[in-house]
């Protein structure tokens, strides 16, 4: 689960990992009155949506006087913000969050999430902060650092110290910076969190450490351990097919293509989008109805499909293991009655009793095409879609 | 001989008493497995369908002999029904568990370190040698005994592959689900050994997916030297970065763990990379007859 920017640094606060003093606003109106309370002479108003990317989208501003605040946030809150994360569409901004700002020296760049290579909690130094990570890791691999962290140990006094040294902190930031890293695999474990990114974490012109930006995504799995997470989840942020289909147990994530995919299985729903990007088509969507595929989920899964006005056929892959296919068949054929299914189906269905319910199928009168392999089915899916 | 699970294994199943474990226990038995105790604590005492149930793991190894449990406990206390298993003794656990805490297993995978257990998981769909021991929630009569190991980190698509492996003539040695989490109990790179000493083996089918390093890692394996052909599948060409596909694990995350990679890696290992879901079973057929 994602949160907000402005949530990430309440958290960082409570952690004592230093952040710019500031708060979110709604209103020009507001943003003035929060960056007249800081004080100062230039703030920073930054866009508050999951999405990164933001600083090159053009989501964070700087102002060196109240009316600029104010007027930066009336244009930001009124527009849709476009990022590489966002997909064309862009993305509401609903608030802003309004900061003194800082003079930067150094941009530096800390991460940490569970490294399934030794499976233990991993950090990701480098010097390249304000950059994106993907693109540091692509093209300058050697200025990023990985330092694996004992569980029980924690991060150890020897490990900031040569942490450090490799980044090349003066003394006068070292014991500052050694403190951040030991508080963020804090939070990170208390937490339960599968990701925390600094990004950047500046050395001030005093020296000070700062964290500019805060990224936090805990773990779904956890999610049952913090009820007091469920406050900080913004509905508005999600995808609303995604919502819904997450409301019923379906995992869905929109894609832009124009095939729906509905399939039993993580590894099975990756394997069908990559069949039909072979076979010169593009995928809508991941969608999992999970293992079972009972005929609620299936019915669900129909109207999230349909919700989406670019799917132009639907490809049904269902492997019936310990769920019979003709148990999946019926309950297509009762879902379909149900949601009147508007465009082209290919539904392919293998494993126990796959020939009854192909049979089921065809004599069902659901106008649907019954394929038998794999292959073939993605092939008509893609010629019915145009 | 085949790995893992065989006509030696024992089974104890962990949550015998719930809705899942007791349809699977069941169906792993009329397979032909040997399901001699469940453990529900506070049921011990009882018995389930003709099983002897107990309170602990300890007691059902003592007591009945099992040698391997099978894990159906919900997320919040699987972690340490995992622990219990280790700590009774036994040689293999499998569990079954979708939804545990990374941070959980992160513990456990720490606390198994250097002793001689194995474990397979957690949310996997266990380990099936064909015709000897079921010890998962797979179908089993889409398998046959055969020559080929499977190794895969996702289910439906390894029943999809093992259906074609078994249409194209290809029975399977045995085939695991390592499990689609971030920390599992064990990697392709801990698996492969194994299938490389065992006879009945003759080549293996790795199914990979995005996110991580486990197939970088086992190309690397293989790069030094394995025995035998490897034939791999990874799905996810098709997915975002930074969305979980599904599995807590097959997420592209700081620019790590793209299928371009993963393809890369392997073909520099040598190893047979097959592009199409729906060409696995051909794939390994051309492969291993080609071969010989």
């Amino acid at each position: 689960m994602k949160i907000h920017e402005y949530q990430a640094k309440e958290l960082f606060r409570a952690f004592g990992i230093p952040v710019p003093r500031g708060r979110v606003a709604v209103s020009g109106a507001e943003a003035e009155a929060v960056a007249s309370e800081l004080g100062g002479e230039r703030w920073v108003v930054k866009a508050q949506i999951h999405a990164g990317g933001r600083g090159k989208g053009g989501g964070v501003r700087i102002a060196r006087s109240l009316e600029e605040v104010g007027r930066a946030t009336s244009e930001l809150l009124s527009t849709r913000l476009i990022t590489a994360q966002t997909g064309s569409e862009g993305r509401q901004i609903r608030r802003v969050l309004v900061e003194e700002a800082v003079t930067i020296d150094r941009e530096l760049y800390v991460g940490m999430l569970v490294d399934p290579g030794s499976g233990r909690p991993v950090l990701i130094v480098s010097h390249a902060g304000g950059m994106e990570i993907e693109e540091v890791a692509r093209s300058t691999p050697e200025r990023i650092r990985r330092e694996v962290i004992d569980p029980y140990l924690g991060v150890r006094a020897f490990q900031t110290r040569r942490i450090s040294a490799w980044l090349g902190l003066g003394a006068d930031s070292a014991g500052a910076f050694g403190a951040i890293l030991r508080n963020l695999f804090r939070l990170f474990c208390q937490e339960d969190c599968s990701l925390v990114e600094i990004n950047p974490l500046v050395v001030t012109d005093t020296a000070a450490l700062v964290a500019i930006d805060a990224k936090v995504t805990f773990d779904d799995n956890a999610l049952f351990k913090h009820k007091e997470h469920a406050s900080l989840r913004d509905i508005d942020e999600e995808d609303p097919l995604e919502a819904e289909a997450s409301r019923h147990n379906v995992n869905y994530i929109k894609l832009d293509g124009t095939i729906g995919c509905m399939v039993n299985g993580a590894g099975l729903a990756m394997a069908t989008m990559d069949l039909i990007k072979l076979v010169g088509g593009e995928p809508a969507n991941f969608l999992d109805v999970g293992g079972a595929a009972s005929a609620q989920s299936v019915e669900q899964a129909f109207r999230i499909l349909l919700g989406d006005p670019k799917v132009k056929a639907i490809l049904v892959n269902i492997f019936g293991g310990i769920v019979r296919c003709d148990r999946v068949a019926q309950g297509i054929i009762e879902a379909a009655a149900r949601v009147s299914v508007s465009v082209p189906v290919v539904i392919r269905l293998e494993g126990t009793n796959a020939q009854e319910a192909r049979r089921m199928l065809e004599a069902s009168g659901f106008s649907c095409v019954v394929a038998t392999g794999l292959a073939e089915a993605a092939r008509r899916a893609v010629a019915l879609a145009g | 001989m085949s790995i893992l699970v065989g006509e030696h294994t024992r089974v104890v199943v962990q949550g015998i008493t719930g809705k899942e474990g007791s349809f699977h226990a069941r169906a792993c038995r009329e397979y032909g497995t040997k399901i001699v105790a469940g453990v529900t604590p506070g049921k011990g005492g009882q018995t389930h369908e003709g099983i002897p149930v107990f309170d602990t793991v300890e007691e059902a190894a003592r007591k009945e002999g099992a040698n391997t449990s099978l894990i159906f406990v919900p997320p919040p206390f699987a972690a340490d029904a995992i622990l219990e298993a280790a700590e009774a003794g036994l040689e293999l656990v499998v569990c079954i568990t979708e939804g545990i805490p990374v941070l959980e297993m992160v513990m456990v995978h720490y606390a198994l370190r250097g002793r001689p257990v194995r474990l397979i998981g957690p949310n996997c769909p266990g380990v099936i040698s064909p015709g000897k021991a079921k010890v998962g929630i797979m179908p089993g009569f889409i398998h046959a005994q055969g020559s080929i190991g499977v190794l895969s980190r996702s289910g439906t698509l390894t029943y999809e592959a093992v259906k074609q492996l078994t249409d194209a003539g290809l029975g399977q040695s045995t085939c695991v689900g390592i499990g689609g989490d971030p920390v599992i109990g064990s990697r392709f790179v801990d698996l492969l050994p194994l299938f490389a000493e065992d006879p009945q083996t003759e080549a293996v089918l790795l199914i990979g997916e995005i996110g991580g390093s486990a197939e970088e890692e086992a190309a690397e394996l293989v790069k030094n030297g394995y025995p035998k052909p490897v034939i791999s599948f990874v799905a996810g060409k098709t997915a975002p970065p930074g969305r979980r596909m599904g599995h807590a694990g097959a997420i592209i995350m700081a620019g790590r763990g793209t299928a371009e990679e993963k393809r890369r890696a392997m073909e520099r290992a040598g190893i047979v990379v097959c592009e199409s879901a729906a060409e696995l079973g051909r794939c390994v057929a051309q492969t291993v007859r080609g071969a010989a």
